[in-house]
């Protein structure tokens, strides 16, 4: 599902990532781990399609509507409430019977009562579940999540857990995390990147 | 082509709900063209004639449409949602006609109060005026908006959006200003919408450049 | 270079009989139009960098749109120097081509800005690609527009006189002509050559940082 060969990132004089070789299958799960500023945060988004790679190859196959992602900022509008938010990009993503499918992951992420509330004033745990609702909505072939847990608060964390070993089997993961215990049981391909 | 009015539906909808939320673009505005509109009493000697007073109507829309271009990508930049919006599966394009639309109402939204007070304040308005603004007003939102995504990317944004949009903004003022005085003003707004077409094009053919890396 | 500048000297003498301002003209139009075909020759550049991801393009368009406003710079002020020696004023809005040229001149310094912002990327030569573009539609729009515009800014009694070119004056202007477009290019390959040695210092330097390779753990890698 992603292939990349002598994958690298320079941004302006800066090399943020190089010599990169990865080959994610369909239903695998990768483990990207490293220091801050080992690059993590751009393989990820190189994979999600947001940035485009300076050397190397990358093959993604998977266009961007079957594609979830989790950034270090949650991308939500702070200024609307959750539901609000996720009928957005319900309709953006073409989500079938979407208020199903929202009330099911507001639900499911303990959401359901500050449906209506704003935002901007949740607190950092509520924001990154919400956040994950968002990447989940569209039921994504290919979930990239990065540090998914840094921003949870505890009940999300073990919701989050159980979400992934749910999915582990079925889709394809591609996770980078501080804490590489947490998912390290499911990971079928692991990767460390050097600072 | 259902699925991407329905997108532009979307993203203009979720622009309006963030402006009502917020209520801050909308009454900025209309309080800064009404101000103009005083500075500009003083600033026209007795002896002007009513024409400066129309050339001045067209400076007061231009910088009052900057205001609010200038606010028009807050929130997508303050929170990066803009990655969110780039990943999801539409045409990108269909980001920008939403906000351009979305600006373009609160544009409009301003000028219904302020076209009449200029008129109270100043001298009446003809036709042809009230065209040269709505022809005027598609263009300074479709290229303001265009101009206002690309100024997000840069590290002085508020400096570069009024740098990069006057210069594209002087053929529209040129033409709004001549449907406003002169005696035949079907050439203007001929040319202003010649121009909308143009660029509205250029605008919808080149976001998916500005957007993605 | 050498044969352009002597070029330049030998249109010189050659109207020597004519009053200053026509001599003026002899520079004024042809820099003129040497800047138009740099910002054309940057919108095309320009162009293949979007179209095609031409490698390279984006330096040749910034350097060609570098030269177009040096030259674009020059045109007004030999403007303003025709304008003087002719109708003894620093600056006339009566001339559309002079006008025009303070327009595209403030839409093309934006484009410095805009480049100078904008941490150095893919972003950044997509989106001078993009006001590149802008730019060259600009140029005829400006142009109606300013020609409109003479309805109501109702000019002063400037009669600009173009100059009726007898055959002899008309091959000077042309050898002017070819004159600045060849300092123009000579300018622009000097710039580009010397741009593309500063980009490749710099990749080497970011190359050298010791390159520990990503260490790689595979477990099973099917599933």
């Amino acid at each position: 599902m992603i292939r990349a060969r002598e994958l690298g990132k320079r941004y302006g004089e800066k090399r943020v990532l190089w010599g990169i070789d990865l080959d994610l299958r369909r239903g695998g799960v990768l483990v990207v781990t490293g220091p801050n500023g080992s690059g993590k945060t751009t393989l990820l988004r190189l994979c999600a399609g947001l940035a485009v790679p300076t050397e190397g190859e990358l093959e993604v196959a998977v266009d961007r509507g079957r594609l979830g992602f989790l950034a270090h900022e949650p991308l939500v509008y702070r200024e609307l409430t959750a539901l609000e938010n996720l009928d957005l990009y319900g309709r953006l993503y073409r989500v079938p019977e979407r208020r199903e499918r929202i009330g099911m992951l507001l639900e499911r992420f303990g959401l359901w009562d500050a449906r209506h509330e704003r935002v901007a004033a949740y607190s950092r745990g509520m924001t990154q579940r919400l956040a994950l609702c968002r990447a989940l909505l569209h039921e994504p072939e290919l979930l990239v999540l990065d540090e998914p847990f840094t921003a949870l608060d505890a009940e999300g964390a073990t919701l989050l857990d159980a979400q992934l070993r749910e999915l582990a089997g079925e889709r394809t993961l591609l996770v980078s995390t501080h804490d590489p215990a947490r998912i390290d049981p499911l990971a079928t391909l692991r990767l460390e990147l050097a600072a | 082509m259902n699925g991407y009015f329905a997108d532009v539906g979307a993203l203009a909808r979720k622009d309006l709900l963030l402006e009502l939320r917020a209520r801050d673009t909308l009454p900025a505005m209309l309080l800064f063209v009404l101000a103009t509109f005083v500075v500009f009493h003083f600033a026209l000697p007795s002896g002007s004639s009513a024409l400066a007073a129309s050339g001045l109507l067209w400076v007061a829309i231009v910088f009052t449409a900057l205001l609010g271009l200038g606010r028009a990508f807050v929130p997508e930049r303050e929170q990066r949602v803009f990655d969110a919006l780039v990943l999801a599966p539409n045409d990108r394009s269909a980001i920008w006609v939403a906000k351009a639309l979305a600006t373009l109402a609160f544009l409009a939204g301003v000028e219904v109060v302020a076209l009449p007070v200029f008129a109270a304040f100043f001298h009446g308005i003809g036709a042809a005026t009230v065209g040269g603004v709505v022809l005027a007003d598609v263009g300074i939102c479709a290229v303001g908006t265009f101009v206002g995504a690309m100024a997000t990317a840069s590290r002085a944004r508020e400096l570069l959006l009024p740098l990069l949009f006057l210069p594209l903004a002087i053929p529209i003022v040129i033409g709004g200003v001549g449907a406003s005085i002169v005696d035949s003003p079907g050439r203007y707004l001929g040319f202003l919408a010649v121009y909308d077409l143009i660029f509205a094009t250029l605008c919808w053919a080149s976001f998916d450049y500005v957007v993605a890396e | 270079m050498a044969v352009a500048i002597a070029l330049i000297f030998f249109v010189a003498p050659e109207d020597a009989d004519q009053g200053i301002s026509q001599k003026i003209f002899y520079f004024h139009v042809p820099i003129a139009l040497t800047a138009y075909a740099c910002f054309g020759w940057g919108a095309w550049k320009a162009l293949r960098h979007l179209w095609e991801r031409e490698p390279g393009a984006d330096l040749e368009s910034y350097t060609a749109i570098h030269q177009g406003v040096i030259f674009g710079a020059l045109t007004l002020v030999t403007g303003s120097i025709w304008a003087r020696a002719s109708w003894g004023v620093w600056w006339t809005w009566s001339s559309n081509q002079l006008v025009l040229f303070l327009v595209l001149f403030l839409f093309y310094c934006a484009y410095f800005m805009l480049r100078y912002s904008v941490e150095p990327g893919p972003q950044r030569e997509n989106l001078s690609a993009v006001y590149a573009l802008f730019g060259v539609v600009l140029i005829p729009v400006s142009f109606f527009a300013i020609r409109l515009a003479n309805d109501f800014i109702h000019p002063t009694v400037f009669t600009s006189r173009g100059p009726q070119m007898s055959g002899t004056m008309f091959t000077a202007f042309c050898v002017a002509l070819a004159a600045m477009l060849a300092l123009a290019f000579t300018f622009y390959s000097v710039e580009l050559v010397g741009k593309r040695v500063d980009a490749r210092l710099r990749e080497l330097r970011a190359a050298e940082r010791p390159a520990t390779a990503a260490r790689r753990v595979p477990e099973a890698v099917a599933r």
